[in-house]
């Protein structure tokens, strides 16, 4: 049997209704989202459900929507089923205040050094992690440097002329 | 048999031969005197032995720098070393990410006085292209550097430059100065010793 987007999306909405929202099929990829609180949950029965298998999990990331207050850091799952060759995505969104979200290390292995490079970069903190600490920056960092927080360029430069890159000047 | 010696001696075609300086003395009949400094330079500058720390792109012209068609070994720096206990001087040629530092800095810590350091490049001598959170902006923030190479990448010729410039510096260089307190005070300022 062929798993199509539709089949997965019916299964999903018997299990969890109207947990399940904000459908999409960008390029052919079937996209939802959940509530952050029901990640794993929704993991679970994806990995354990026999038709569904969902066992790999391909790519964990996260990214900063600095405009949309409550839910500004969305972390996308992107879950594979090797069997059937079969991919879904699933996003879920946090407050940038409390950015908790659980762990899907207990589900799938590979989420842990994803879950720390989202944390490296984005301060997601995943909620019974075994080591979430920093794995691609300097230790000693204490911001997240791709939240979109920052200006591109290092404003406290003084060594390099600002007319020549294009800081004020007279240009 | 004996090889013909054709070169410098005849000089057939009355070639243009060049004869090294020598250094300021003074010279009678079978003597001749001068600083000690002076021979001192004039023994280490035709004898640097580089250490390549080579991260990226300028590497690739370090390379080009060190293989025949430019040939850094008419200079006595052809005994590139890997081991930082034995060089005297640190080339450092690319992009140095802030979680490089500490590395960088240890490989020059690991080196022997005298030491001399050229950043080969803009990464090197000031992170470049690079703006960013993650890069270090310039090695100058962790070790002192005598020469700057700019280029992106420098050609061989500014990379001989370069050595040419250390070689000058290794030359005048008083044997006294790794011993003075300014040198002390450039050290400390870098939090070495």
């Amino acid at each position: 049997m062929v798993l199509t987007n539709e089949y997965i999306i019916q299964r999903l909405q018997e299990k969890f209704g109207e947990a399940i929202s904000n459908v999409e099929e960008p390029f052919g990829l079937l996209t939802f989202e959940v509530p952050k609180d029901m990640n794993l949950k929704v993991m679970q029965f994806l990995y354990d459900d026999p038709e569904l298998q969902f066992r790999f999990l391909t790519d964990l990331c996260a990214v900063h929507y600095p405009d949309q207050k409550g839910r500004e850091l969305a972390v996308v799952y992107h879950l594979h089923n090797m069997v059937k060759n079969v991919r879904v995505r699933m996003k879920i969104f946090t407050d940038i205040q409390q950015p908790d979200v659980y762990t899907a290390t207990s589900l799938y292995q590979s989420a842990n050094w994803q879950e720390r490079e989202t944390y490296d970069f984005f301060g997601v903190n995943f909620v019974g992690h075994p080591n979430l600490k920093r794995i691609l920056n300097v230790d000693e960092m204490d911001y997240f440097p791709l939240r979109k927080e920052y200006p591109v360029e290092d404003q406290t430069r003084i060594d390099k002329d600002d007319e020549m890159f294009g800081r004020g000047g007279s240009i | 048999m004996a090889r013909p010696v054709q070169y410098n001696v005849k000089n057939e075609g009355g070639k243009i031969v060049t004869i090294g300086d020598m250094p300021d003395g003074f010279q009678g009949e079978g003597f001749f005197t001068t600083k000690l400094s002076q021979v001192v330079g004039l023994a280490r500058k035709n004898s640097i032995w580089p250490l390549p720390f080579a991260t990226s792109c300028c590497g690739i012209e370090f390379m080009a720098t060190m293989a025949s068609h430019y040939d850094l070994a008419r200079f006595g720096s052809e005994r590139v070393g890997f081991s930082p206990r034995q060089c005297d001087l640190l080339m450092v040629m690319g992009t140095i990410a802030k979680k490089m530092a500490p590395v960088v800095k240890q490989v020059y810590l690991q080196m022997a006085e005298p030491r001399w350091v050229i950043a080969v490049g803009a990464c090197a001598s000031s992170g470049g292209i690079f703006d960013s959170y993650s890069v270090l902006q310039g090695i100058d923030q962790v070790v002192p550097v005598d020469v700057y190479v700019p280029g992106c990448p420098p050609r061989p010729e500014a990379i001989i430059d370069g050595v040419m410039k250390i070689q000058e510096l290794v030359a005048n260089e008083s044997i006294r100065r790794r011993n003075s307190d300014h040198y002390k005070a450039l050290l400390e300022s870098y939090g070495i010793q």
